[in-house]
């Protein structure tokens, strides 16, 4: 046995930050909020750390015993800790990016009235997502799943006071409790069939049952569930609708939690449980369509959005949407790759829109940008890598990981591969009209008066700078060194993955090995999904056509920059023209096919008049508080009666004494005679 | 001998004859005499069963209720003429105020 690691301490740091700023906050300065936030942060990642460097000493996968929690029988379920390669993993980049992350908000969020509260929740979200990544069973990972939920609702909700940003943070909180009941009815259903929630007792039940090569079992039941969970948190169809609302909740807030990590914990969450959807064919196959579709749809919604912080949120659940097509064609390290490197440059992405934003002093509309190279080159730099990094050109981060995606995806079928490409195509035509309309042309916001006048509008984004003469400023350094940071992840972060077809070793894949192709019994795998790394090394005619594939997609990714570059820097007229041409399909697209409309009309409004008409007016008026309100009045009209007897009058009382006497008398009488 | 039930009989209506009394007359003597009634009703009950029965108990029990009629009467008449003379009335309908 390995020494312990404290694991439970990378958890619980945080949430030391976390209570000493919720309930001393509002005493400390912003400087102490800060830095309690940070140092409990920081110390976190530090233990991370710690724990990589001793990692390869450990016996894995390492599992830390912690306190009891619930024992039932012979269930049980503990606070215990589980650390392998995938968790390790995770660790890192919650910790590593959200320590980022940490330190831009202070920059970001100086100005705000509710700076220490705001750095309480952030802390908070990480307690709960670390317990979430670290779990060593279902039950404290569901804990933590729903405890990011809540943080992410506190946050999406941060500005409270705005309607906006408060009904997006419910809508956020409704639309994941309905993947929340399908996760849970998976939890149960484990329970019922393994008797267990732990990782091991689990996987060690599955690891005994045969591939489901035909109809609906029991693994396909919990593996379809666990997806509907998945798709709730990850924002996949149809569930994927909070995602774009959440983006009132504060910028740095978008890059922690609705791009970086707790939207991938859905990732982590299928990852985790590979043996299960490794056995059920059917559910992986629906993983693999959600995922492609996703993709696709988001990506198609994304290139008609002009709000910046808009087209990064469907940006990122089609990014999402490619790491569950990795799932589901049962690449899972190359999802986790991708969910690697995605936090990387979309955390970059919307620290720097973020940026840009403050700079504008609140401007959110890209209609309303432009030329910005000139006046903000750090955040313009940074951007340019995160965009390059997320179209997929290489050597950037995002290429390596899509590539392996794309190239495992097309592997199982051609046509997920297809429309992976198409969409990296679109992934990359709307992030580089995004980068053309903010950093090229002309500035087209309108004068300086019309910029403070945003100031004034947006007074949570504003940040009183020196050189206020001239309204656009580059942020503090603050701000930029975590930018900066990032922006060199995002080039090297996928240089641990490179693959065999370009010279590298893929050592990603390899790290994951352990935990992804350990348990799988050959022969029944290869029967149900093509699982290339199982089969040795792999023969040279297929790295000559890995790289044609590549080759496919990187040109995609240079076709969507040349048509952003065409469309929006060369020929600004043209989009416009093309988008009246089109009509009313363009019209779908900008509007999101009506997908809120439709929602709405399905289940929002049928539900509103439901409940009004029949819960309310119907059992709650007419049942529950009519029965209420009759009894009592009931209660009124006899003792209105029976009041008269108490006249007051010495001999009507006697009088009642002598009819009771002569009743009671009567009835002894009547039943001696019977 | 006589049955026991003609006993019964006289004193069932001796002692509605009593609450009658209490129930509709005012005047608190007569009120007074009408409970004297109906006690002597059920005195008249216990000495028939007593005798019926050739049981003692009944004829005791009739001499407890005798002194406690007796002490009544006493402590009842000194109320009474308590209340003739602070309220110079003995219809009960006006005594029915225990403040003056």
């Amino acid at each position: 046995m390995t020494p312990s690691l404290h694991l439970w301490l990378i958890p619980i740091l945080p949430i030391v930050g976390a209570a000493i700023n919720g309930f001393m906050g509002r005493r400390l300065t912003r400087e102490a909020s800060a830095s309690v936030a940070l140092f409990f942060c920081g110390s976190a990642f530090a233990a991370a750390l710690v724990v990589a460097a001793r990692f390869s000493s450990l016996s894995l996968p390492h599992v830390e015993y912690l306190a009891h929690w619930i024992r039932a029988g012979s269930f049980q379920a503990d606070f215990s800790f589980y650390l392998d390669q995938l968790s390790l993993v995770m660790l890192l980049v919650v910790t590593g990016v959200g320590f980022l992350i940490h330190v831009y908000a202070v920059g970001y969020m100086w100005d705000d009235p509710g700076f220490y509260r705001f750095f309480c929740y952030l802390n908070l979200f990480m307690f709960f997502m670390l317990t979430l990544v670290l779990a060593s069973n279902y039950l404290l990972m569901f804990i933590g799943w729903e405890g990011v939920g809540l943080a992410s609702y506190l946050l999406i909700g941060f500005w409270f006071t705005k309607d906006s940003a408060a009904s997006a943070g419910k809508k956020a909180f409704i639309v994941n409790r309905i993947g929340d009941f399908g996760f849970l009815i998976a939890l149960f259903l484990m329970i019922k069939h393994f008797g267990s929630l732990n990782f091991a007792d689990v996987f060690h039940s599955v690891s005994g049952m045969g591939v489901e090569k035909a109809g609906a079992g029991l693994l396909t039941s919990i593996g379809l569930l666990l997806m509907v969970g998945a798709a709730g948190k990850s924002a996949q169809l149809p569930l994927y609708v909070w995602l774009p609302d959440a983006m009132e909740g504060p910028t740095p807030v978008s890059a922690l939690i609705h791009a970086a990590t707790m939207v991938t914990a859905g990732v982590y969450m299928v990852s985790r449980s590979h043996m299960i959807f490794e056995r059920a064919p059917m559910a992986l196959m629906l993983v693999a369509i959600i995922g492609t579709l996703t993709a696709l749809f988001a990506a198609t919604i994304g290139i008609a959005q002009t709000d910046i912080k808009k087209v990064l949120a469907y940006s990122t659940v089609s990014q999402l949407g490619y790491m569950f097509m990795a799932c589901g064609v049962a690449a899972f390290s190359a999802a986790i790759f991708h969910l690697m490197t995605h936090a990387f440059f979309k955390g970059l992405l919307f620290l720097g829109a973020g940026s840009v934003i403050h700079a504008l002093g609140g401007e959110q509309d890209m209609r309303r940008m432009g030329g910005l190279r000139r006046e903000i080159p750090w955040t313009f730099w940074t951007m340019t890598f995160a965009t390059i990094a997320i179209a997929g050109i290489p050597p950037f981060a995002g290429f390596f990981s899509k590539d392996e995606i794309l190239w495992r995806a097309s592997r199982v079928s051609l046509v997920y591969w297809g429309l992976g490409v198409f969409t990296a195509f679109l992934t990359s035509f709307y992030m580089f009209r995004l980068w053309f309309l903010t950093f090229f042309g002309e500035f087209r916001g309108a004068d300086a008066a019309a910029v403070d006048a945003g100031h004034g509008s947006h007074g949570h984004d504003s940040h009183d700078h020196e050189d206020h003469g001239h309204g656009i400023h580059e942020s503090p350094k603050i701000m930029l060194v975590p930018l900066m940071i990032l922006a060199v992840l995002s080039l090297v972060g996928g240089w641990v993955g490179v693959p065999g077809s370009l010279g590298g070793s893929d050592r990603f894949d390899k790290f994951l090995g352990p935990v992804f192709h350990a348990t799988i019994p050959a022969t029944e795998a290869q029967g149900a999904i093509p699982e290339e790394s199982t089969k040795g090394p792999e023969p040279e005619a297929s790295h000559s056509q890995e790289l044609l594939f590549t080759g496919v997609s990187v040109s995609a990714a240079g076709l969507g920059l040349f048509l952003a570059w065409l469309l929006y820097y060369r020929r600004p007229d043209l989009p416009l023209e093309i988008a009246h041409g089109l009509g009313r399909l363009y019209g779908a697209v900008a509007n999101k096919y009506y997908v809120d409309e439709l929602y709405a009309a399905l289940f929002v409004t049928p539900l509103v008049d439901g409940s009004t008409r029949i819960l309310w007016h119907g059992i709650d008026q007419n049942v529950i508080d009519a029965a209420v309100n009759d009894a009592a009045d009931g209660a009124r009209h006899v003792s209105d009666t029976v009041r008269h007897m108490q006249s007051g009058n010495l001999r009507s009382y006697a009088g009642w004494v002598a009819v009771g006497a002569a009743v009671i008398i009567g009835y002894m009488v009547w039943m001696g005679v019977r | 001998m006589v049955p026991l039930s003609y006993y019964l009989i006289l004193s069932g209506i001796l002692f509605s004859c009593g609450v009658l009394g209490f129930l509709i007359k005012r005047n608190i003597i007569t009120i007074f005499m009408s409970i004297e009634l109906m006690l002597n009703g059920v005195n008249l009950s216990f000495v028939a069963f007593a005798a019926y029965w050739h049981a003692l108990s009944g004829q005791v029990f009739v001499f407890f209720v005798m002194v406690v009629a007796a002490a009544e009467a006493a402590v009842g008449l000194a109320i009474i003429i308590a209340v003739y003379r602070t309220r110079e009335t003995l219809n009960v309908d006006q005594v029915n105020l225990l403040k003056l």
